[in-house]
């Protein structure tokens, strides 16, 4: 750095933690560590399996389909600065397309991935679209209105989604002739979910459009003066978010082979973005652990019974109060 | 040959006229600057120009275009940058993303281009951070460029937002009180940078301020508004004996007599 002086820091007083975070980006900051880290949770996570019980499979499942939408929303509320509080309509989107079309269609679960993409993306556009122009705490409003509607509305389209009983007997998909059944299957399905999520994130925080969210969010009026056109690229953002979310349901919907529309309550928007802000909105590694952290927590401390959604509310709380930026440590200068 | 040209410019505010008939020119390559007291409608006429406000009446014609009706965003892409009074950086990123910021609008690449990295892609990146580096050397801090921008010093703060409206290679740059919050020698790399900018880049300036020695010192010629209105136009010899602007500055003689 050129000129350490002028932004000298008083030095001293660092606790422990700041300590062992700085030595964590150290780490990080390798390139080779990096990779290094990332190749062996991969191998954990594709060796687990083979150690875990079907209880523990089904939990690390979740924990995934969370990390995919987390990721999802990631772009909507940590790189564009959108807060959405609808999320779980696209989520349902998702889902209905795939199991209308499977179960009443007769499609191959498969060729309902591109449906369900353009479809959620589709509502992306219609919420999007007109309400894109108001600054965010109206948007909150909307997207809130937007997820109950859709919630609403899948219960009483009778004809077409089942109403409130839901829709049953979605067909499951089959991988190069083999029945996608056991928990094992959807574990490795989801993990490949997850995988390609992190790649199509890390790709686009690294480009033109990720950084034109990130203007946006920082300063509307000066990333116009740069010649940004602030409503386009918020309404990109918001469909990229959808679709995420449409193609998690479309599996979603294959794995539970039965939705209904009280799956898709305002707690499962809410949820998810609480594990946005838990982890740290708009780092990617953030998410994982943010995800990983609400799945875990009410499975780990199961024995303390009904009192754990309290343990969890008060660890939020003082969470928000010593890290406000979530978990995953701030990018340092 | 004007880049700039406003004719019969009004801007009103729920009925306080904040601009009135406001007419000038700026010519291909000038340095001209618009000065007036506080509140005389400066800024007003800045936003009205890179369409954050839209003017009542009049017309402003870029490059001989009308650009009334344009969006912020269609007026930086035909050419015209400005700065902001009041820094405007995107804070938590750093230098060189700001500046990266510029070239948004030169380039073209989606979330597809994004995703797949294919060559096109990959050059339109490296030139985007190419075209930013050069605009970071220009006015002098390339070596700040990875360092976040609330980090920086306020004078080197400025630069980063000088170089950001550089990157979107205008043809017109409006500078707001650039040299607000400047030290002496400050201000004095800021004339000599914006003398730069008209010689080596060939770009038109067109600036408000408020420090005299710097106005006198660079325009070629001064535009004097006070209430929305123009009370002077000339070069700076002109302007500075104008008995109007005298009178906007410091007040008339007799007290009470202001009509």
């Amino acid at each position: 750095m050129a000129e350490p002086s002028a932004t000298a820091t008083p030095v001293g007083k660092k606790g422990w933690l700041t300590v062992q975070e700085e030595r964590l980006f150290d780490f990080f900051d390798d390139r080779r560590w990096r990779y290094t880290a990332c190749g062996i949770l991969l191998a954990v996570a594709l060796a687990l399996p083979r150690v875990g019980d079907n209880y523990v499979l089904e939990i690390f499942t979740n924990s995934f389909f969370y990390i995919v939408l987390c990721l999802g929303l990631n772009i909507v509320v940590g790189y564009a600065g959108l807060l959405d509080l609808g999320y779980a309509a696209f989520f349902a989107v998702g889902a209905y397309t795939t199991g209308i079309l499977t179960s009443e269609a007769g499609w191959n679960f498969w060729f309902t991935i591109p449906a369900a993409a353009f479809f959620s993306a589709i509502a992306g556009v219609v919420i999007g679209g007109p309400t894109l122009r108001l600054r965010s705490d109206y948007l909150a409003i909307v997207t809130l209105g937007f997820g109950e509607i859709t919630r609403i509305a899948a219960r009483n389209l009778k004809e077409i989604t089942g109403g409130a009983s839901g829709l049953i007997g979605i067909h499951r998909p089959v991988l190069f002739g083999l029945e996608l059944r056991k928990i094992s299957h959807y574990y490795y399905v989801f993990l490949a979910l997850v995988v390609i999520a992190l790649f199509v994130s890390y790709r686009l925080q690294n480009s033109r459009l990720g950084r034109a969210w990130q203007y946006v969010r920082e300063d509307e009026d000066a990333a116009e003066a740069m010649g940004i056109d602030r409503v386009a690229v918020k309404l990109y953002a918001y469909v990229i978010g959808a679709i995420f979310a449409g193609v998690a349901g479309s599996f979603f919907a294959a794995k539970m082979t039965a939705i209904s529309p009280e799956t898709f309550q305002f707690m499962q928007s809410a949820t998810i973005l609480m594990a946005v802000v838990l982890g740290g909105m708009g780092k990617i590694p953030g998410m994982i652990v943010g995800a990983l952290a609400l799945v875990l927590f009410p499975e780990v401390f199961r024995s303390i019974g009904s009192v754990r959604m309290l343990v969890f509310g008060l660890l939020l709380i003082v969470m928000m109060i010593f890290r406000p930026h979530g978990l995953w440590p701030e990018r340092r200068n | 040959m004007n880049v700039l040209s406003v004719k019969n410019l009004s801007l009103s505010f729920g009925g306080l006229g904040v601009i009135t008939d406001l007419s000038f020119d700026v010519e291909q390559g000038a340095i001209v600057s618009l000065i007036g007291p506080n509140g005389a409608g400066k800024t007003s006429v800045f936003n009205c120009l890179t369409g954050f406000y839209r003017a009542n009446s009049g017309g402003i014609f870029f490059d001989g275009e009308s650009i009334l009706r344009l969006k912020p965003h269609r007026i930086t892409q035909k050419g015209m940058a400005r700065t902001f009074q009041n820094l405007r950086l995107f804070r938590s990123l750093t230098v060189l993303e700001n500046v990266m910021s510029g070239m948004h609008c030169r380039t073209s690449m989606g979330a597809v281009g994004a995703i797949l990295r294919y060559p096109a892609q990959r050059a339109e990146e490296a030139e985007i951070r190419q075209v930013a580096e050069r605009c970071l050397d220009f006015v002098g801090i390339l070596d700040q460029k990875d360092r976040l921008a609330k980090n920086l010093p306020y004078g080197n703060q400025r630069r980063v937002e000088w170089a950001r409206a550089l990157a979107t290679q205008p043809k017109l740059l409006l500078l707001d009180e650039p040299a607000a919050g400047l030290n002496y020698d400050e201000k004095a790399q800021l004339m000599k940078l914006i003398r730069r900018i008209r010689e080596e880049l060939k770009i038109t300036i067109f600036l408000i301020e408020h420090d005299m020695s710097l106005v006198m010192n660079i325009s070629e010629k001064v535009v004097v508004i006070d209430y929305g209105q123009k009370i002077a136009e000339g070069d700076c010899a002109t302007v500075q004996n104008d008995p109007r602007v005298i009178e906007a500055y410091i007040g008339r003689e007799e007290a009470g007599a202001h009509p």
